[in-house]
């Protein structure tokens, strides 16, 4: 599948080979696991954010990441798609193996890598430019698209996976910046899927939304769902239950527990997990 | 001198009823009742309502009592002397009288100019001790009146800020008003020179040959001033310095901005803006010593022929002095983008140029059109370099390795030397200046508009 090497065959058979193994093995539980982090420690500097954390995430699911403020939920979620790299102060230890390709390996592009993974940001951030060139800017800078009337489509298509093209085929050209909040913020899901994404990571994606514009993108999380894996970082208790097959609990930079959604929410093992989702703290 | 400690006089005073009104408010408060402003307040009022009047009177004094004090000089002169004199006169008459008071005269004066300087002499000081005593009476008066009403309930804290902001208000009035007044001057003296050369010739000659004869049998030309060239050279060496200037600002600012790792920002960009504190008379030397003979040389190599004056040597190191202006507003404009659509660019798998080239400049455009605008009205105002570099000959040329002349340099060469204010030559520096005032002015607003917009987005 996905191979995110510069050196792009190097790996592969590789890494199919692993593929089917892991296949075989998780048959009979959940799903396939398509990311697998082992033991990733990260720092700030001096300050350690995420303490040998290993967790899989299952392919075609939706994987909820809760916890208190300041846990590290925000940066395991970046470490997916290597946007820590940014950070100047950020060094990461452990592997992350998408398909079974540790994405830390020498080799691998960044950019690359980024280009597989959508990722939605808790605060809506539309680019300052028409709705059409916001969709199409990853189809673009990818050169995914053959020709206009192709990237017509792919503009259209994630539109409408979004949810969001019947408010605004009709003013494709106007500035994404002027839609409202959910909206926005469905037009950044747009953007994100616009490239066929494997993966598409979301912090806090509703905490600027009102509860419409949250049930909207709840809905569409459950639909996109079919196609891609989904991470959601979220803060609500209640939107992890309701949109999530699997939810891990993050505190303080350890991963405490994980597991089916239904079971973390009724019959959590850790007290700790059983505190936070009862209110108790947090 | 006796102004001077006047004012300290009225300072001292003003203190003293700040004391006074500050007490008398504190006493008021032991009579049992509640202060509506603390005391303070009351005791500022108290200085205030001394100060202002007697500063205010004061200075209107001293704009008019020299005046009044001359004409009364002049008239005490016998009439025979003063018979019907004009105002020059007149003041030819009132530097006699200074003459004699300071006693640099050439030979005996006649006794009637010792009559007036001894008259002058008394004037003055009967002057000066009336504005002492008047000034500071009518402070008194005005301090009095308000020490009588400091009272528990009096609302001494909004009369004081009233007054403050009435201060507040004379400062900036003080400061557009100059501006006015610099404009008046601009467009009266303009306006004297179109009434000797026709504004549309002005405005539409080619040809600029300000030299008109200084006697009347001079052998000179008749003057031309068509400024069309001027203002040509204006803008030709404008453009060939954003050349320069806004390739290299713009890239040097996306790299400080964007790739640069934060120790060599924090080198690189107070070097950059170093550039900006160099006196222009700094690059003229440059442009002279160093640029205009390289590149002779280099013209010299490839067979072209550059004037030791040209217009290429003036606007390059011009556009060099610009740099800075360019890199330092549009960084700003490029670190001002939110971290947010940075993240959105580089999320969706594009390279970091991409992000800059996609999303940063288009984003920050506006800041840096704003940018580039407020170096261009920098550009067509700069003299220095263009005088040393450039060469004061007016020409029509599009070949930058010929001398051209700007409306500045122009303006300076025009006032240099003896010249009365009532010759075209003269005059025509009042209209090239009109003509550079608006111009700049109105890139300015545009330049300004820009930026604010481009905030109000943001924000
Ligand atoms: N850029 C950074 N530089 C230094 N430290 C950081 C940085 N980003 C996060 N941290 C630290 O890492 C820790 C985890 O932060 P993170 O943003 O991952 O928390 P979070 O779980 O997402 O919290 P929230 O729910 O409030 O978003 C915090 O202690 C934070 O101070
Ligand atoms: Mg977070």
């Amino acid at each position: 599948m996905a191979n995110f090497h510069t050196d792009a065959l190097a790996n592969s058979g590789n890494g199919t080979a692993h593929a089917k193994q892991e296949g075989a093995k998780s048959a009979n539980t959940r799903g396939v696991a398509k990311i697998k982090a082992e033991s990733v420690n990260v720092f700030y500097g001096e300050n350690q954010a995420i303490k040998n954390v290993s967790v899989d995430i299952d392919e075609r699911q939706v994987t909820a990441f809760i916890g208190p403020s300041g846990c590290g939920k925000s940066t395991f979620l970046r470490c997916i798609n290597r946007m820590n790299d940014v950070i100047e102060s950020c060094r990461i230890e452990g592997r992350i193996l998408i398909d079974d390709n540790d994405i830390y390996a020498k080799g691998v592009d960044p950019v690359i890598l980024r280009s597989h993974i959508g990722m939605v940001f808790q605060k809506p951030n539309p680019f300052p430019k028409s709705i059409y060139e916001n969709v199409a800017y990853g189809p673009k800078i990818h050169g995914r698209t053959r020709n206009k009337s192709e990237l017509d489509s792919v503009v259209e298509q994630s539109l409408r996976r979004a949810g969001l093209w019947d408010e605004v085929k009709d003013r494709l050209a106007q500035p994404g910046t002027g839609l409202s909040g959910g909206q926005q913020q469905r037009l950044c899901i747009a953007r994100a899927i616009a490239v066929d994404p494997e993966v598409i990571l979301m912090d806090e994606p509703c905490s600027a939304l009102d509860p419409i514009a949250t049930a909207r993108v709840e809905e569409l999380i459950d639909e996109l769902r079919q196609n891609f894996t989904i991470v959601i970082v979220t803060h609500s208790m209640q939107q992890a239950a309701r949109v999530s097959q699997k939810t891990a609990f993050f505190h303080l930079g350890h991963l405490v527990e994980e597991g089916p959604t239904d079971r973390i929410f009724t019959n959590p093992e850790d007290k700790r997990t059983q505190d936070y989702i009862t209110g108790r703290f947090g | 001198m006796t102004v001077l400690t006047l004012t300290g006089l009225i300072l001292v005073i003003a203190l003293l009823g700040y004391a006074m009104g500050v007490a008398r408010s504190r006493s008021a408060l032991q009579a049992g009742s509640v202060l509506h402003s603390r005391p303070q307040y009351s005791g500022a009022f108290v200085a205030f309502l001394f100060a202002l009047p007697a500063v205010c009177l004061m200075l209107a004094w001293v704009a008019i009592d020299e005046g009044i004090i001359r004409s009364l000089t002049i008239a005490s002169l016998p009439s025979d002397v003063t018979e019907g004199i004009d105002r020059r006169q007149a003041g030819a008459l009132i530097r006699e009288v200074f003459q004699v008071i300071s006693g640099r005269t050439f030979g005996e004066p006649e006794p009637y100019m010792r009559d007036a300087a001894a008259y002058y002499v008394e004037a003055q000081g009967w002057s000066r001790t009336l504005m002492y005593v008047s000034c500071l009476a009518l402070g008194a008066l005005c301090a009095g009146w308000g020490f009588s009403r400091i009272a528990p309930e009096f609302r001494a804290r909004n009369k004081v800020e009233a007054i403050v902001s009435g201060l507040l208000v004379l400062a900036s009035c003080i400061a557009i008003l100059t501006t006015v007044g610099i404009i008046g001057a601009l467009v009266f003296e303009s306006w004297a020179f179109f009434t000797l050369v026709p504004v549309n010739e002005f405005l539409f000659g080619l040809n600029w040959e300000p030299q008109i004869p200084i006697r009347e049998d001079q052998i000179a030309g008749a003057g031309a001033f068509g400024a069309v060239p001027v203002f040509w050279g204006t803008i030709f060496i404008a453009l060939i310095s954003m050349m320069v200037a806004l390739p290299i600002g713009l890239f040097s600012a996306i790299y400080l901005a964007e790739f640069a790792s934060p120790r060599v920002r924090t080198i690189v960009k107070p070097v950059l803006e170093i550039l900006a504190g160099i006196p222009t008379i700094v690059y003229g030397f440059f442009a002279v010593l160093t640029v205009a003979p390289a590149l002779r040389r280099y013209g010299e190599m490839v067979g072209l022929d550059v004037a030791a004056n040209s217009a290429l040597a003036a606007g390059g190191v011009m556009g060099i002095m610009i740099i800075p202006f360019i890199s330092s507003l549009s960084d700003d404009a490029i670190t001002a983008v939110p971290r947010s659509l940075r993240d959105a660019s580089l999320a969706m798998g594009a390279t970091r140029a991409e992000t800059v080239s996609r999303v940063l400049l288009p984003a920050a455009l506006p800041g840096i059109v704003g940018g580039v605008l407020l170096a261009v009205s920098r550009a067509i105002g700069e003299t220095m370099i263009v005088v040393m570099a450039a060469g004061l000959i007016a020409r029509l040329t599009l070949n930058p390795f010929e001398g051209v002349t700007t409306v500045t340099v122009q303006i300076v060469t025009l006032l240099i030397g003896d010249s009365s204010f009532d010759n075209p030559k003269t005059l025509a520096a009042f209209g090239l200046g009109l003509v550079l005032f608006i111009s700049t002015l109105g890139l300015n607003v545009f330049a300004l508009n820009i930026v604010k917009k481009y905030r109000e987005r943001y924000d």
